[in-house]
């Protein structure tokens, strides 16, 4: 695997999207050509180059190239957006849509992200080792189909509106989160080791959420059914597990109505 | 002599009245008096009258002060601003007619703006909800004709929108409404014992940021499912009991408001309610309706509904148009950093968006079109005085149930004064000039 190293060195005056450092766009090319792809700043097209040290070179395919983006990236947008293949590492923090609809390869980000993270995410592993914005994994607006595959892991918090519409795939958040997880899902699986506010599995169809932690205010539209002994993500414990939303509607299978499932942990 | 015009529309709020009176002049260069309005409506009209009004364009000097300047060299600033920005903000549209919304979106794509409107503090959240699972929605007409159970969400039109509930939701006798008030049914939800609260057969007082629990709670209680004792604060009889008044109504309206609109869930609120208007079509006929503010900001979602498919927060910088609240709404952005020009059309952001936006404005260059002066005018660089559309220019408007009304010119502005759409196609033709296109 070959590396391509890009160091800011100038900010944008506004923010910069940057949705060709993906290892996509970066496969086969050469410093030189990689500091000429487009990027913008407002309606001004720029190139890679003008806002980044480039170093190294591209591997001959995406699934070939590593991409280490080194700096304050808090003014840089779309970083691994639709990425399918190969691996980026962010050294610091960077801006929205980090791994926008990706849907392979992965991207580790050693600091905080904003919103958007995972939009839409297809395949492929995301690693926030910080704190993530809102929106985390959610859908793209209007869209009724969300986060679909792949894996995302946050070791800090994360924001409101997490895995939105989201059909598959997986969520580990390691901290706490704000408002409405899993609104609208109808599958995938999100894991909260902290504590959760208010509407966990609001309209939810199906699909799973594990909560460690707390709940402040749990939907009326969530009925608890019994305690269960499992184990998630390396932990065992006992689980009271809540089946909804009762309000939604839902599919039936050999004559049994199908739920959406909250386990919360119980704790001595 | 004088002579009374009939039959005039309102351009205060989204109710959009069309049976006002207003007395003019023989001329038609004063206008004398207003019936038939509220008062913040009839406040309007005489407004425009005012002994102390602007008529010419101002720019802000150094110290402070205002110098008077020509409609020519406000053109010339506002062409140059835009022109010169590399990602300029155009806020409000919600206050003129849609020929200007039309104008202003030609030269906001021109310069790769990011065009947004007053939605994006108000029903901006419910039209992300509407996205996101469509609307049961009908007209005001039908509401006063048919309706028979009111739900009042989030929203206090005894106070917002005066004349709407003698119009068209809890008084007017329609044609299978017969009986007026007396013949419906209206619940308030709302944590504040309200003026609308008052008049309501039950008012749910909700606690304070649980209004999507409590329309959860409904749709629960429409399956027949168990709830638990209290939700929201509300006791589950109540809940179960306001279920069945919804159930056993021949048609249903819920109006809501900036109660939901804008606390905490947003847009999942509107989603949850949509849904709970959807769950009562299996028993009777109901429909929602968002209880807009500005008298044509449903017409600016219209107008860019129709040139880019979005209704507000519209991020044309790259060419195309692309849309995300979160990211290209003008809190966000100018909280962030990411415009650096602002222009202000039909709407008052100085008095309505966070002290710490209204800040950024200041900082940047700054242009505000208003016939009043407003706190936005304060902090902007250049305010440009226009005729009041709806008193002084007619033009097409929206009502909160979009239908499209044609707003009436009743009298003259002052001599010399320009329109929204006269000053927009004026810069437009500027900023071509400049771009050489």
């Amino acid at each position: 695997m070959e590396t391509v190293t890009l160091t800011i060195k100038n900010q944008p005056g506004l923010y910069l999207e940057a949705d060709t450092i993906t290892p996509d766009a970066f496969a086969g090319k050469k410093a030189e050509e990689i500091a000429g792809l487009p990027v913008y700043v407002g309606r001004d097209e720029h190139k890679l180059g003008e806002f980044f040290e480039i170093s190294g070179k591209a591997g001959a395919t995406a699934a070939e190239t590593k991409i280490v983006v080194k700096g304050d990236l808090s003014r840089v947008k779309y970083i691994g957006m639709k990425m399918t293949a190969g691996e980026i590492v962010v050294d610091g923090n960077a801006d929205m849509y980090v791994g926008a609809w990706m849907q392979g390869g992965k991207i580790t980000v050693n600091g905080n992200v904003d919103a958007f993270a995972g939009t839409g995410m297809k395949g492929g592993e995301l690693i926030i080792k910080g704190n993530a914005g809102n929106y985390l994994g959610a859908a793209y607006r209007g869209d009724w189909r969300g986060m679909s595959g792949g894996k995302i892991t946050v070791a800090g918090n994360a924001g409101s509106d997490l895995g939105t519409f989201m059909t598959g795939g997986e969520i580990v958040v390691g901290g706490d989160v704000d408002v409405h997880v899993a609104t609208h899902a109808e599958g995938g699986k999100i894991v909260i080791k902290g504590n959760a506010k208010s509407r966990l599995g609001g309209q939810m169809v199906e699909g799973e959420i594990y909560v460690f932690g707390n709940i402040d205010v749990m939907m009326p539209g969530f009925a608890y059914r019994e305690d269960v002994d499992i184990e998630v993500d390396g932990t065992k414990g006992r689980f009271a597990l809540y089946e909804g939303d009762l309000g939604e509607r839902h599919r039936k299978r050999k004559g049994q109505t199908i739920y959406a499932k909250l386990y919360q942990q119980i704790r001595a | 002599m004088t002579k009374t015009v009939t039959d005039v529309i309102c351009p205060f709020c989204g109710t959009l009245c069309d049976d006002l009176e207003v007395v003019v002049s023989d001329d038609g260069k004063k206008l004398l008096e207003v019936y038939n309005a509220c008062a913040i409506g009839a406040e309007k009209f005489l407004h425009s009258q005012a002994k102390d009004r602007i008529t010419r364009p101002r720019m802000r000097q150094d110290d402070g002060s205002w110098k008077e300047i020509t409609y020519d060299e406000a053109i010339e600033y506002t062409a140059k601003m835009l022109a010169d920005a590399k990602k300029p903000l155009m806020y409000g549209w919600s206050s003129t007619n849609c020929e200007a919304q039309a104008t202003g979106s030609e030269l906001g794509e021109i310069v790769g703006a990011v065009m947004d409107n007053t939605a994006t503090v108000c029903h901006g959240t419910s039209l992300i909800a509407v996205q996101d699972i469509g609307i049961p929605s009908c007209t005001l007409g039908e509401v006063k004709n048919r309706a028979d159970r009111i739900v009042f969400w989030g929203c206090n039109p005894a106070h917002a929108h005066p004349r709407h509930m003698s119009r068209y939701s809890i008084f007017p006798r329609g044609f299978f409404t017969g009986k007026g008030h007396t013949g419906r049914k209206v619940i308030v939800v709302d944590p504040r014992p309200t003026d609308t609260a008052s008049v309501a057969d039950v008012h749910l007082q909700v606690e304070q940021g649980r209004d999507y629990e409590l329309l959860n709670a409904f749709r629960v209680a429409f399956k027949g499912e168990k709830l638990p004792d209290v939700v929201a604060g509300i006791p589950k009889e109540k809940i179960y009991e306001a279920a069945e008044t919804l159930k056993s109504g021949r048609f249903v309206i819920i109006f809501f408001g900036m109660g939901v609109t804008q606390s905490l869930g947003k847009n999942h609120n509107i989603d949850e309610a949509i849904a709970v208007t959807r769950d009562l079509n299996e028993y009777t006929k109901a429909a929602i309706m968002p209880m807009r503010g500005h008298y044509n900001v449903t017409g600016s979602g219209q107008v860019w509904g129709w040139l880019f498919g979005f209704p507000y927060a519209v991020d044309l910088s790259r060419g195309f148009a692309r849309y995300n609240p979160g990211e290209t709404t003008s809190n966000d952005l100018l909280r962030r950093d990411e415009v650096d020009a602002v222009f202000v059309l039909g709407s008052d952001p100085g008095a309505h968006f966070p002290f710490s936006s209204v800040k950024k404005i200041y900082d940047l260059p700054s242009v505000a079109i208003d016939p009043h002066e407003t706190p936005t005018t304060e902090v902007c660089k250049v305010h440009v005085p226009v005729a009041f559309v709806g008193v002084e220019i007619g033009g097409c408007a929206y009502r909160m149930d979009n239908v499209p009304i044609e707003t009436r010119k009743v009298v003259e502005p002052p001599e010399g004064m320009m329109t929204d759409e006269e000053f927009l196609g004026r810069v437009l033709a500027r900023v071509k000039e400049i771009k050489g296109v």
